[in-house]
């Protein structure tokens, strides 16, 4: 069983695992932050997306040993039940879900796109960028306004640590 | 999935080594299309030789005359480089194309290229600048790497390194993506070199990427999109399956190098 390091939300873990497990069933069962979903297993509903190294990927394409030594951030390392992250609050408000169960993927690649385009991202890029995350129940609409919103929100901060983001683009592409 | 051996080596020498060691052990790049295949398992190998520990692999260098991009560069790098965008704005658009944004972050160009998927996009870029793959022993210009579905030149244990893009003078690429997969229904990088015109194709054909030689000649006569009026792709040379049959593709195809001329005219 190889051991990898894995910095999981700002706190370092060494974990023994199996060579063959992906990232995502490390986090949820070896960590137990099931936080982060699985709902196809097969690249394309997005519920799994985590950031690795601050970019977003689809947890069930990576392998835990290729984070060796990387940084994770799930969607429990960004808020709190008290103090939720501005993109999870723009979530609430917009009613930018239903059962929830895309959600913390939603927010996590909502995030990414927040990052790459700026607090004012346009609705074009923002249904354009979430190709790859499916959602049952919303309909996308209130998910596409509660990105915008949250972005908007963030004002180009850092996604983690509130403090404005150097590299931060400041104008939209849209 | 079956279990294997994993190793990270830093250095390509090292990788080289690692993989000539057994018949059955793979190079790793973004891991987009191996890890749902080993996942299947459709794919068995002993060992992974994961590229990603080596730092030269990765980066793009804009020089006059030609672009060169790292075998490990991921597709988001591409298509966000200020620098590309700037010279070579078909390619850097090209990659924006690609999947979606988590599968951009980690999917690279070695790995597209190396997979040589019939419905992939890099593929048309590669035929229509005539590039060069260089690889951990050779050059292999784009016209002798694509050998059929899947298929490479490349040998077992020989690994791409990075591709050299010759800037045209202009060049656009359209493409009608799946709606569920995002790869290529069809897709037509057309492009205006100093060798002339050249239109390459892919999503479409059975046999994967290839030039479409007729429509160049067209546009070589007059690069407007009234020449390539009358031209028609063979239908039983494409492919046909639940998403399209051959003629669908064929005239998809089509559809795209005129609007990627209309782009440019
Ligand atoms: C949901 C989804 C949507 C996608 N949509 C598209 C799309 O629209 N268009 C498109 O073109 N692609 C698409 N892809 C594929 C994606 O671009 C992959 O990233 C790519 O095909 C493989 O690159 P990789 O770096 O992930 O390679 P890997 O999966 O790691 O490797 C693929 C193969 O290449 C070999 N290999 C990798 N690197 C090298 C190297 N440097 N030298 C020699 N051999 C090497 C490996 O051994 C393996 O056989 C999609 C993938 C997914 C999951
Ligand atoms: S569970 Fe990873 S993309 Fe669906
Ligand atoms: S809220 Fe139910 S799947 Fe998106």
């Amino acid at each position: 069983m190889p051991a990898i390091a894995l910095t999981v939300n700002g706190t370092p873990h060494g974990i023994d695992i199996d060579g063959r497990a992906l990232l995502v069933d490390v986090l949820r069962e070896g960590l137990g932050l099931t936080g982060t979903h699985v709902g196809c297993d097969t690249s394309q509903c997005g519920a799994c997306t985590v950031h690795l190294d601050g970019r977003a990927v689809k947890a069930c394409t990576v392998l835990a040993v290729q984070a060796d030594g990387h940084e994770v951030l799930t969607i429990e390392g960004i808020g709190t039940a008290g103090a939720l992250h501005p993109m999870q609050v723009a979530f609430r408000e917009h009613h930018g879900l239903q059962c929830g169960f895309c959600t913390p993927g939603m927010i996590m690649a909502g995030l990414d796109i927040a990052r790459r385009n700026g607090p004012s991202v346009g609705p074009e890029v923002v249904r354009e960028e979430l190709e790859g995350n499916l959602c049952r129940c919303t309909g996308y609409h209130n998910i596409v306004n509660a990105i915008m919103a949250g972005a908007q929100a963030m004002g180009g901060m850092q996604i983690v640590g509130g403090a404005p983001d150097a590299d931060a683009p400041t104008v939209s592409a849209a | 999935m079956f279990p294997f051996d994993y190793h990270r080596p830093d250095s390509l020498d090292a990788a080289r080594v690692l993989v000539a060691a057994g018949d059955d052990i793979k190079f790793l790049a973004g891991g987009q299309t191996l890890i749902p295949t080993l996942k299947q398992r459709l794919a068995a190998p002993g060992g992974l030789v994961d590229l990603a520990g080596i730092a030269s692999l990765r980066g793009i260098a804009v020089g006059p005359g030609s672009v060169t991009i790292g075998a490990m560069t991921p597709h988001a790098d591409v298509a966000e480089h200020a620098g590309l965008r700037a010279v070579l704005p078909a390619l850097a658009g090209l990659a924006g194309l690609i999947g979606d944004p988590a599968v951009r972050n980690r999917g690279t160009l070695g790995g597209s290229l190396a997979n040589n998927d019939p419905t992939a996009d890099y593929p048309a870029a590669c035929l229509a600048f005539d590039a060069v793959i260089l690889t951990s022993g050779r050059e292999i210009p784009a016209g002798l790497f694509f050998l059929g579905l899947f298929e490479t030149a490349l040998e077992p244990d020989e690994a791409i390194v990075a591709v050299r893009f010759p800037i045209p003078r202009r060049a656009a690429y359209e493409k009608f993506p799946n709606p569920a997969s995002r790869y290529a229904m069809a897709g037509v990088m057309v492009a205006e070199t100093a060798d002339g015109v050249r239109v390459a194709v892919t999503g479409a054909g059975q046999s994967g990427v290839f030039r479409w030689e007729e429509a160049e000649t067209a546009l070589e006569a007059g690069f407007i999109v009234s020449a390539l009026d009358g031209l028609q792709l063979p239908a039983e040379d494409m492919i046909a399956d639940i998403h399209g049959s051959g003629a669908y593709r064929a005239r998809l195809a089509w559809v795209m190098a005129r609007r990627a001329v209309a782009r440019l005219a």
